[in-house]
């Protein structure tokens, strides 16, 4: 009994790991199928698969949409294996990490938007892991899709509606009011600025993936350059192998890569929290809802 | 015609470089940034945690300039000279 319950456990894991795996395999085998043959080392946005037809405008599916859909399933089941098994009593070794993740988080986002915003926590992994994940794809050769706007724009566009949401929990009254401080007539710039925050926020979360991209690309398509220069009179194949694009690139992909993308991800879910926290007056919020109290119970 | 693409390739590829002059704003900020964290690490090394993260968020912040100058510049690279040269040639065909 004992034992038939543990095989139908591992099985369970083993098909997990793999559907991990699957999407990011897919996704390379979609790339290597539809790229042309003749492209050498170029700076392109997103390559569109194929065109719905919608009522209003054609919708192109694009590379970027694929890679990221593909990021949510992985993250999907990569949650899954981690809870998978979990006792009160630590059997497996995950369940510590998996434990680790969510205290880390949970005190991080106490510290930085206080105790009222406590049910925040999976919000704000899932943006982390989700922004980090899509530009780690860079590693395996992939399009990540946090260089493309259209997907970051995305996540600032909800991150906006969260925090006009928290402004006007206090009442839109209010929130119209906050428009005229300090004076009534800076108005127009409180406006503008109000609409500058998704838009600082995706560009910045956007400019530094695709200024990595854009830089790697200019040095090993001037490295290939140098190579065919120097020991292009090689004979045979030796010729045409470019030798001195191995080394340099992979540097400055730790840096582009593994670095600017996990920092952008956690500069990211940083200026979440901040902005919406920031968003929200805990003391006007107190003070009316103890004033609908008082006349709640006036009434009776 | 030759020369009205020259000048419109031209003038997108000088504007691009003179968008870069943004660059020089963040470059101060971050270096400025960065000096002070390390004397707040150098008089108080217990802080060093809270220290880094506010400087690498303090970072962040003053790059959002350099980063929309960069935007225009790939804009003014890659899609510009494609548009407007094909803006020319429709208006040219329409003549």
């Amino acid at each position: 009994m004992v034992k038939n319950s543990d095989t139908k456990f591992k099985i369970l894991d083993i098909l997990y790991i793999i559907m991990m795996i699957l999407p990011l395999i897919c996704c390379l085998v979609l790339k290597v199928l539809t790229q042309p043959l003749s492209e050498g080392i170029t700076v392109t946005g997103a390559r569109i698969y194929f065109t719905l037809d919608m009522p209003i405008q054609p919708m192109p599916v694009t590379e970027a949409q694929v890679n990221s859909l593909a990021v949510m399933i992985t993250l999907f089941f990569f949650c899954l294996y981690m809870t998978h098994g979990i006792e009160e009593r630590i059997k497996l070794k995950r369940q510590h990490f998996a434990e680790l993740i969510v205290e880390k988080v949970d005190k991080l986002v106490i510290e930085n938007m206080g105790e009222y915003f406590k049910g925040y926590s999976p919000f704000i992994i899932s943006i982390l892991a989700l922004s980090a994940l899509s530009s780690l794809l860079s590693l395996l050769g992939l399009f990540p899709p946090t260089s493309d706007i259209n997907v970051v724009a995305g996540w600032a566009v909800l991150v906006f509606i969260l925090i006009t949401y928290y402004k006007m929990k206090c009442g839109p009254l209010y929130y119209l009011k906050g428009f005229t401080e300090p004076v009534a007539f800076l108005a127009p710039i409180n406006f503008i600025s109000e609409f500058a925050t998704p838009i600082s926020m995706s560009f910045r979360h956007y400019g530094n993936i695709l200024s990595g991209t854009v830089i790697s690309t200019l040095v090993a398509a001037g490295l290939s350059g140098l190579t065919a220069l120097l020991l292009g009179n090689l004979p045979g194949f030796l010729g045409e192998i470019p030798f001195l694009r191995i080394g340099l690139p992979a540097v400055l992909s730790i840096y582009f890569d593994v670095f600017s993308g996990c920092l952008q991800a956690f500069i990211f879910a940083m200026l979440t929290m901040l902005n919406v926290s920031g968003g929200f007056d805990m003391d006007e919020y107190e003070k009316r809802k103890l004033k609908k109290l008082a006349k709640k119970q006036a009434k009776i | 015609m030759e020369i009205a693409i020259g000048i419109i390739l031209g003038c997108c590829a000088l504007g691009a470089g003179t968008a870069m002059i943004a660059g020089i704003g963040p470059g101060i900020g971050e270096g400025n940034a960065v000096a002070k964290a390390c004397e707040a690490i150098g008089r108080q090394p217990e802080s060093k945690g809270s220290v880094t993260t506010t400087m690498l968020m303090g970072c962040a912040v003053a790059e959002t300039t350099g980063l929309y100058a960069l935007v225009i510049a790939i804009l003014l690279i890659f899609v510009a000279p494609n548009l407007l040269v094909n803006i020319l040639v429709e208006t040219m065909k329409s003549l």
